[in-house]
């Protein structure tokens, strides 16, 4: 919440010219979310120093719904580094406090707008949620000395390791307004909330602001995708439009990266665990089918274009998941006749209790879920499988724990998602599926799903029940 | 004419169009339980005359029909029925609930309809159809009985129809003014000795039917009336004896009295000398009623034990023979399916009873009592395979039930099975209503052998019990979509489909397995904000909220800054299998106030499981509460310990944001100080002054968190604060004042004070300002000390005030901790003014709410009601506490 800028260009009071502010007054800005201050502690002919405070109200910034959504803690709203950190709102502040300086104009001083001058501004201080390093790598390639000060979470709590703060400092030779624009595109990329509704403006305000820099920035795809929030067509469309400013490349068919770093797999093993599992559901001839633990419907949308299957039901304790399922089903639906959208059904339900609804089906395909509940628990699934529901058909995925070793990005003894309870061996996999199938009358047989490695294994493992 | 209807009747009216029909239903009936077609023809489509409508308007009509009978309402419906397949409908609606079908008929002269119609502009058809509903009328009138209604009546003139009189009667399975106390007794089967020495265990001693039965006090017994005078026996081959308790306590026979065993004729007559004198009820078995079969000279297979009884009959003199036989069956055929007693609390039966046929009468309802219902499949032993109607049954009547022999009595979701096969070997087993004790002896020998072992040696591996195995899988049904739970403090409480939603996500992905989950917390509100300067809440609002509401005695509670941990344990691994029903061999637990397990690591979390029995043990617990489990309420710290994340992301980093801007800032304003003069020094100076003050918040904010905060190594580290001790063995101890809660766990926290946290308390008279001011100064030095402060609770754990139930705690925290709650610049007086509007009436109300939820799920637990009903309340709690509510509060 404090940025300073100071220079050693001679006379360093033209500093004050430059950012249209007065070098003996102290000035308030009132904004939405509280107040901006300027003044210059430091103003001499060799070195001027002009600093930009946030004064971030946090009573009101909660009364005025300026922070209307907070993620994690219900109490994020309330105890917050907002007022403490240079975020979205320090943008707004040099937009509209330095909007003149930034876009490049000076009455008095007009020579100096486009002169490179020996600069540094300083942030204390800069939430980084990216991987360390890039606070130098995103300033770096613009032409900036970086020095990145990484502060402790707590002193007195050593084990609670580093916070997420940075004090930096940029020095480099770069006009007033290169310098103000770069602040103002890479700040809230660094943080990992805005404080205002992205609209589509924001498209354009990236376009104009990185005009000239961020075509060609390394990092020019992290730094679009974060400064739209995530919403990936606004990014889409960012990284077309950058790459016609560019020389222009083909558009490349790689997948989106997605908000967390897919550990879990790559986006061709997904397919190959619908294929494996679709295959298994066609050849047994079902014509009824449940997808147990469907999530956000990506396997649905892959059952609905199998028109063998004439009834479809999607299962998810997850209602939001459910909804993100409804809208992605509705698009796929959307061209088809009415009796399509009866074909393909979603409820919400959990394989914890005992559910009428889910019997009467041929098949069930149950991708990548037992792995989510604790094994406690998973006498409840068994149950309400195959004692319950008692498809014919069974089709369940989970990983197998010994190909994790072929993943480098996986640090050993983790697991491939976050919310992973357990995952198994083959040899695990398969004394549970052959005990389940003994009990409630089922044969089972193992597929492998994805590249097959002699020792360890396929990363997938697939077990097939069918009822005796 | 004098008209009896039972309760569940469907009244039919048959005649044509201005026989009188309307008219005798408005002079008989409600309004609501008339049914009539013109009625409906007017609801949908605005005129009670349009025939063009029929269709709509019946579908209507019987729609409604449908919901009155599974009320279980008396119903009439008013049409012209003259049609046979009008009729036939009505009746199988009518069979299809249960229902008995009566028709009264209009039988009157065509001139009189006519007539009536001429007066009435809207009926202005011609004769002919009122000839043609003639017609069709009389055609009926013969075949009406046979077509399946139990009753009917034809009136033939307007002279007669005036003289009718309309009763209702009750159903005469409906005994709900006999309120017991009742001794409920198996299959007999013939074993008269075992009968005879399990009456006398119960009390029951027989005396000369003549004399005046001692202590039976009938004066203010409202059922006395209905008890047959006392009389010696009608028929010679009765008994004059006839056992009576002493405290007018009855006997209710599950039927089956004969067949198999060595004395079925003298268990008859003990049976009937107490059925004949008030002092038993009986209803029918399948073997009585295949008996009666026998005497009232049917063909049947001599098969199952028939032979025996048959034999006693054949060694009876010859020359009272036939009139004995006339006697058993007279009495056999009196017996009634089953009863409903205790104003519909307790159902009995001879195999059981499903919640929709309760207190009804038909065909299938008597069968379903005599034999229960069957898949048609037949078992390896050759018998017929029965569908277990009781796993389920989800009705609030407890089922006394026998028919299927078992080793013990099985209760399973209310109903309780008490045929423990006495004539196989078993024993003849007696329930105490409503004391539900079981009583037995056991069979003097086998007398005969049964087709399907049922004594518990022989069907191995069932450690647990019925109701244990059926609870294994709870049912969507009982927690899906928007629920009504009924509790005691707080009536119906309703949870929300939405919050319902949420639960079930939580409850499937994270909560422990719900055998253990017997309880979760209510959220606690603070007290009203107070207005003493720098302080949002203080003491005097907690007391004065309970003041007001006519409580004249708290206790305040030293607030303890951990998280919230609901213990479960049990004196061993074996106590809670046999309670809880968990084979994990597991013998305890700790969850979260969301039913999460506090440790994801077995062996941490066994130990200390283990460590907190040491001391229960040390404290001669488990003795002197006669229990072998507890349910204990907890604070559980260090905060750090659960609250790693919220502690690294949210609270040290904020603290950390702040340590690394606010010097900086403040450096550079103390050099913009010495650069500017007056005016714009002054207005930064009153910027740099603000900030000072953020930079000393901020310092004291970060001291406040750290209190809560220690590392913990494995066991070392970790306190567990019991503030409640919920429930043992047969008590929940809502009964119990909060100093008796306190007095009661610092004996066992004395046992091992690293570990176990004794909470510090006082008691405070709300009618002594000295009493408050004491607990005043406690509260300022408690959080002085960094303490969270504190919580107000009512001196009883269930308080009702002027104004009704009163929150079960009021929290109020101290000013230091607040920073972590409401931001570290919480206290300057320009937020303090803003903060302090705040509506606590949303997180009153849940608390209310919750704790109804929480102390009803410990009640029917202890109850030993079925999971599933432990089950709702529990959902119900977490459900309500999806709710939005400001979360500082």
């Amino acid at each position: 919440m404090l940025l300073s800028i100071s220079t050693t260009h001679q006379p360093a009071t033209d500093l004050g010219y430059l950012l249209h502010k007065h070098p003996d007054r102290f000035q308030s800005f009132d904004l939405s979310f509280g107040q901006a201050h300027v003044f210059y502690p430091e103003m001499t002919e060799h070195s001027a120093t002009a600093v930009l405070v946030l004064d971030v109200d946090p009573v009101g910034m909660i009364r005025d719904g300026h922070l209307a959504k907070a993620s994690g803690s219900p109490l994020a709203n309330y105890v917050n580094d907002r007022p403490y950190v240079a975020s979205s709102f320090m943008s707004v502040a040099i937009s509209q406090v330095f909007g003149t300086a930034m876009s490049g104009r000076c009455a008095q001083r007009p020579e100096l707008v486009s002169q490179p001058l020996p600069l540094t501004a300083r942030i204390d201080v800069l939430p980084v949620r990216l991987a360390p390093g890039m606070v130098e790598r995103m300033f770096e390639p613009l032409g900036y000395r970086v020095t990145a000060k990484r502060l402790p979470l707590d002193e007195q709590f050593p084990a609670w390791g580093d916070s997420p703060y940075y004090s930096v400092e940029l020095s480099g030779t770069v006009t007033l307004s290169q310098l103000l624009t770069h602040l103002y595109v890479l700040i809230p990329v660094f943080d990992n909330e805005k404080h205002y509704y992205v609209a589509d403006d924001e498209l354009e305000k990236l376009l104009a602001k990185g005009a000239g820099w961020l075509a060609a920035h390394p990092e020019r795809e992290t730094i679009a995708r974060r400064f739209l929030r995530f919403r990936s067509s606004l990014y889409r469309q960012a990284i077309r439009r950058l790459d016609e400013e560019s020389d222009p490349r083909p558009e490349s068919e790689e997948a989106v990266p997605q908000e967390t770093p897919e550990t879990e797999l790559e986006l061709s093993l997904n397919q190959q665990r619908y294929v494996a599992v679709l295959e298994a559901l066609r050849s047994s001839g079902a014509a009824s089918v449940l997808d147990l633990g469907c999530g956000e419907g990506k396997f649905l949308r892959e059952l609905v274009r199998e028109r063998r299957f004439k009834r479809i039901v999607g299962v998810d304790v997850s209602m939001a998941a459910l909804e993100n399922a409804q809208q992605r089903l509705r698009i796929e639906t959307l061209s088809s006749t009415p009796s399509e959208t009866e074909r393909v059904s979603l409820m919400q339900g959990s394989l914890m209790y005992r559910d009428a609804r889910l019997a009467g089906f041929d098949a069930a395909a149950v991708v990548e879920v037992i792995e989510h509940l604790e094994p406690s628990r998973l006498a409840g699934l068994e149950r309400s499988i195959f004692e319950f529901a008692r498809p014919q058909i069974v089709a369940l995925t989970t990983p197998n724990r010994e190909y994790n070793v072929v993943w480098e990005t996986l640090p050993s003894g983790q697991f491939r998602h976050g919310d992973h309870r357990f995952e198994w061996s083959r040899d695990e996999f398969q004394t549970w599926a052959r005990r389940v199938a003994q009990t409630y009358g089922y044969q089972v047989r193992f597929e492998p799903i994805g590249p097959v490695d002699e020792t360890l294994g396929s990363p997938t493992q697939m077990g097939v029940f069918e009822r005796d | 004419m004098l008209i009896k209807l039972p309760q569940l009747s469907l009244v039919v009216l048959v005649g044509p169009s201005g026989s009188g029909k309307s008219t005798f239903a408005r002079k008989h009936f409600l309004g609501t339980e008339v049914l009539s077609s013109d009625y409906f023809r007017g609801l949908v489509s605005d005129d009670e005359n349009d025939q063009s409508v029929s269709d709509d308007a019946f579908a209507a009509l019987y729609y409604v029909l449908q919901k009155r009978l599974s009320l279980g309402k008396l119903t009439v419906v008013d049409a012209t029925n003259v049609q046979l397949e009008d009729r036939e409908k009505l009746i199988r609606i009518a069979r299809e609930h249960h229902f008995l079908s009566v028709a009264i008929v209009m039988n009157l002269h065509e001139k009189v309809c006519h007539e009536r119609n001429r007066d009435r502009p809207d009926r202005q058809f011609g004769e002919y159809v009122i000839r043609r509903q003639r017609g069709l009328l009389r055609r009926s009138l013969g075949r009406m009985r046979r077509e399946g209604f139990q009753q009917v009546f034809v009136f033939d003139t307007p002279e007669q129809v005036d003289a009718v009189e309309v009763q209702r009667i009750p159903m005469w399975t409906d005994r709900r003014h006999e309120r017991g106390p009742f001794d409920i007794i198996g299959d007999v089967h013939g074993c008269a000795d075992e009968l005879e020495e399990l009456l006398g265990q119960l009390g029951y001693v027989p005396q000369p039917i003549d004399a005046q039965p001692s202590g039976l006090d009938t004066a203010d017994d409202p059922a006395a009336e209905s008890l047959p005078a006392e009389s010696p026996p009608a028929e010679l081959f009765w008994s004059n004896n006839c056992y009576a308790h002493p405290e007018g306590r009855r006997v209710i026979f599950l039927g089956d009295l004969v067949d198999r065993g060595p004395r079925n004729l003298d268990v008859l007559r003990i049976v009937e000398a107490m059925v004949r004198t008030g002092r038993g009820i009986c209803v029918p078995g399948n073997h009585d009623m295949k008996f009666l079969k026998k005497l009232q000279g049917h063909d049947v297979r001599i098969a199952h034990g028939l032979a025996e009884t048959l034999a006693e009959i054949d060694a009876l003199p010859e020359a009272t023979r036939a009139a004995d036989c006339q006697a058993i069956a007279r009495f056999l055929d009196s017996m009634i399916s089953h009863f409903v007693l205790d104003d519909g609390k307790l159902v009995v039966a001879h195999a059981g009873m499903k919640q929709q046929m309760q207190g009804r009468g038909s065909r299938r309802v008597r069968e379903f009592a005599l034999y229960g219902e069957t898949t048609g499949e037949i078992d390896d032993f050759g018998l017929p395979v029965r569908l277990n109607w009781a796993s389920d049954y989800r009705g609030q009547a407890m089922v006394v039930y026998g028919h299927t022999p078992v080793g013990e009595p099985q209760w399973l979701n209310r109903t309780v099975n008490i045929d423990t096969g006495c004539v196989f070997g078993g024993k003849l087993t007696a329930l105490r209503y409503p004391e539900r004790e079981l009583v037995s002896v056991p069979a003097q020998r086998m007398y005969c052998v049964s087709k399907r072992p049922f004594l518990p040696e022989d069907s191995p591996g069932t450690e647990l019990t019925a109701q244990q195995q059926h609870d294994d899988m709870l049912d969507a049904q009982d927690v899906l979509g928007k629920r009504r739970v009924q509790t005691p403090l707080q009536g119906l409480v309703t949870i929300g489909l939405e919050n319902a939603t949420a639960a079930l996500e939580v409850m499937s992905r994270f909560a422990a397995d719900p055998k253990w989950l017997i309880y979760l917390p209510p959220t606690m509100s603070p007290c009203e904000t107070s207005h003493l300067p720098g302080f949002l809440e203080h003491p005097a609002e907690a007391f004065a909220y309970f003041r007001n509401q006519g409580i004249s005695r708290v206790v305040c509670e030293e607030k303890h800054m951990g998280s919230r941990a609901v213990v479960v344990i049990g004196r061993d691994a074996d106590a809670v299998r046999t309670r809880f029903g968990i084979t994990s061999g597991e013998s305890g637990i700790v969850y979260t106030r969301t039913g999460r397990p506090f440790f994801n690591d077995s062996e941490l979390h066994a130990a200390f499981v283990n460590r907190l029995r040491r001391s229960l043990d040390a404290a001669g617990f488990w003795d002197a509460m006669n229990s072998s489990w507890a349910c204990l309420d907890c604070e559980l710290m260090p905060w750090s310990a659960k609250a790693q994340e919220l502690l690294r992301g949210q609270y040290a980093a904020v603290g950390a944001a702040a340590s690394g801007s606010l010097p900086p800032t403040l450096w550079a304003m103390e050099a913009g100080m010495g650069r500017l003069t007056g005016d714009e020094q002054a207005r930064l100076a009153a910027v740099r002054d603000r900030f000072q003050q953020r930079s000393r918040s901020i310092g004291r904010y970060v001291e406040a968190y750290r209190r809560y905060c220690w590392p913990v190594e494995s066991l070392e580290g970790w306190k567990l604060a019991p503030f409640h001790l919920l429930a043992t063995e047969g008590k929940v101890h809502i009964d119990q004042d909060h100093v008796w809660h306190m007095e009661t766990l610092a004996k066992i926290c004395q046992h091992d004070p690293n570990f176990l946290l004794a909470t510090e308390f006082r008691v405070v008279d709300l009618a002594d300002p000295e009493s408050e001011a004491a607990a005043t100064d406690w509260w300022v030095e408690l959080t002085a000390r960094g303490g969270e402060g504190m919580v107000v609770k009512p001196y009883d754990w269930i308080a009702r005030g002027n104004k009704g139930l009163s929150q079960p705690a009021v929290k109020c925290r101290g000013s230091e901790y607040l920073r972590i709650i409401y931001g570290p610049d919480y206290d300057t007086e320009q937020n303090l003014e803003r903060l302090r509007r705040r509506g606590l009436g949303r997180k009153r109300s849940l608390a209310s709410r919750e704790f109804a939820l929480g102390v009803e799920a410990l009640e029917r637990f202890v109850k030993g009601e079925p999971l599933r009903q432990v089950h709702e309340c529990v959902f119900g709690v977490l459900a309500l506490e999806s709710e939005p509510v400001d979360p500082r509060l």
